[in-house]
């Protein structure tokens, strides 16, 4: 065979390989919209679960998780951007950094069911919150963390070092100049990160699993130290835990998290790009 | 290096001698201990593992632990099954999903056109975003009755398990191979080229190798990611808590892994018990791979420089 030869159909196996990766995704996305779809209603979407589940909507698993994700953000914002600000900003080179960067690492590799557990035992046992909204929120917070930190810095990094000259050279002080140049600069990249993070933390369902996930809970939580029903854990309870389980229930549960996922993913993907067209310097 | 990153006026020795204000001060200190916190967060996390995991190794004989028989039960708690269970659909996840991974990276780096591109990253990037209970729901009604039609006897097996954390951690792999193959600089494909290589020549003989020590380290974090992953496992693997004797068929059977078991069992065991004990055991164990393959990925990338530096330096 000749190099040209080799050559061509070294091109055709990679781009059937490649095609091999990409596929399957879009149709993973396209299956559940086609099965999900049907089910989905006014009545799907603001009614409670009926008969064991097997009939009416999904309402206080979408609410739980909508309340998670507003816990979640409460968790993680300050702390994460504050990390952020601190790396940027204010850490020299030297063996701290070097260590809060390795947390940070390992913070993002450590296992969701890991964070499960830490919860259980930190939020949900030692700190005697119980299974309760606010122990999926911390736990849920500090598992976002790291994508949260990481975005921040890159879009605080990415503000033009003269706007920190001008500001300082005006006799604004280090944390002003932070304030009211760096911070509001960066803005749109953090908010993506923390959208981001927000929508992986929306969809995972190992962390919530001890921390305040309910089984079947048709009234919504009256205080963050309630239980509260989530589509995650409801998809996974419908799906292998309730016998005679209709299918387009199942698929619905599944198109409605996807949703609410990919809408936080896209909005983050939109800040971004609308962030660097109108970026200014 | 020679775009060496200004470093912020604000830390040179005059600022810092100059005036020191309190409100200043105490915003400085709220904010490094956010940093620091970081830190204290993960030696958290470990210790509350260590607090109501401890008891499992003090109580259970060694040689118990890492026995061959989980049997929760009649109080039987041998790790090795969900080691074997873990290792195997890890294993078979990372054998799929290293070429499909690398191979589209390449694609994407070296061979689509612009428009092309531009479309497949976001569409990798979708994949990121699906929950894994979701592919974990796909894999329990499509993906398990079309391995079980290839003749297993069930379509809950390893493999099945293999295949959904490929998918899984392709994003990771593909965009981290890309990063390495894009820090390949552009005069190695043109003085390969000019010498008169083929297009693949120059992509398998100069950039690939170049960019060997990039792959290296997409092969470890998907491996952290696939070795982490719970829910999707849990549903598709059958759960078996038994060792599949060494045979070319052994990944089409039910295997048990060790994130599935914590997520399985922990709803049901008392507080308190070796039972509930040992499920946070198998989490230390757990956080303990995950730590030393990150530290080690995080010290090849150069824990010091973000993404953009790294690319920076190379324009």
């Amino acid at each position: 065979m000749s190099r040209q030869q080799t050559h061509r159909l070294a091109m055709i196996v990679i781009t059937l390989v490649a095609a091999i990766a990409v596929i399957p995704i879009v149709f993973v996305i396209g299956y559940v919209v086609w099965n999900g779809i049907s089910a989905i209603s006014w009545a799907f979407l603001t009614e409670a679960p009926r008969t064991g589940m097997t009939e009416g909507g999904i309402m206080p698993a979408i609410v739980g998780t909508v309340i998670l994700i507003f816990g979640t953000a409460i968790v993680s914002m300050p702390l994460s951007i504050a990390t952020a600000v601190y790396l940027a900003e204010y850490a020299h080179d030297n063996r701290l950094t070097r260590y809060i960067r390795l947390a940070i690492v390992n913070l993002a590799g450590i296992p969701s069911i890991v964070y499960g557990l830490f919860g259980l035992g930190a939020f949900v046992l030692f700190m005697g919150f119980g299974t309760s909204i606010v122990a999926g929120s911390l736990t849920l917070g500090i598992m976002t963390m790291p994508v949260v930190i990481s975005t921040a810095e890159e879009a605080i990094l990415g503000v033009p070092q003269q706007f920190r000259t001008v500001s300082l050279s005006l006799g604004a002080t280090r944390w002003q100049t932070i304030r009211y140049q760096v911070l509001p600069h960066a803005l749109p990249g953090i908010l993506t990160g923390l959208i981001l993070g927000l929508g992986r933390a929306a969809g995972e369902t190992a962390p919530i699993l001890f921390t305040v996930a309910a089984f079947y809970l048709p009234e919504l939580p009256g205080s963050v130290f309630d239980q509260t029903m989530a589509l995650p854990y409801h998809l996974y309870v419908i799906a292998t835990q309730v016998p005679g389980m209709p299918l387009s229930i199942q698929y619905g549960t599944a198109l409605v998290l996807l949703l609410i996922v990919l809408s936080l993913t896209l909005t983050a993907t939109i800040v971004r790009t609308q962030m660097r067209r109108r970026r200014e310097w | 290096m020679a775009v060496a990153k200004e470093s912020p006026p604000a830390r040179t020795r005059a600022d810092e001698t100059h005036s020191v204000n309190w409100g200043e001060a105490i915003i400085e200190t709220l904010i490094k201990a956010a940093g620091i916190s970081t830190i204290f967060i993960i030696a958290l996390i470990f210790f509350f593992l260590l607090r109501e995991g401890i008891p499992a190794f003090l109580d259970i004989p060694l040689r118990q632990l890492f026995g061959p028989r989980w049997y929760p039960i009649e109080g039987i708690y041998g790790l090795l099954p969900l080691l074997v269970g873990s290792l195997m659909v890890t294993v078979g996840a990372v054998v799929i999903a290293l070429p499909l991974g690398i191979i589209t990276a390449i694609y994407l780096g070296e061979i689509a056109p612009l428009w092309l591109r531009e479309i497949l990253k976001p569409i990798i990037e979708i994949l990121a975003g699906i929950p894994s209970i979701v592919l974990g729901f796909l894999g329990w009604v499509v993906l398990a009755p079309l391995v079980q039609n290839l003749g297993a006897p069930t379509g809950l097996t390893a493999f099945t398990g293999s295949l959904i954390l490929a998918y899984m951690s392709l994003p990771t792999i593909i965009s981290i191979s890309e990063d390495a193959l894009y820090a390949v600089p552009k005069e190695y494909r043109d003085g390969a080229l000019a010498i008169g290589a083929t297009q693949w020549q120059t992509i398998w003989r100069v950039v690939v190798p170049a960019a060997r020590s990039g792959m290296v380290i997409a092969i470890m974090l998907g491996i952290g990611r696939a070795i982490g992953e719970t829910m999707a496992v849990m549903m598709v693997t059958g759960n078996a808590s038994n060792i599949p004797p060494l045979s070319p068929g052994m990944f089409f059977q039910p295997v048990r892994t060790m994130t599935a078991t914590i997520a399985a069992e922990m709803g049901e065991v008392a507080q308190g018990t070796l039972h509930y004990n040992t499920l946070f055991a198998i989490g230390i164990v757990l956080f303990v791979i995950s730590f030393a393959i990150n530290s080690v990925a995080g010290r090849l990338v150069g824990v010091k420089g973000t993404r953009r530096e790294r690319h920076g330096a190379q324009l």
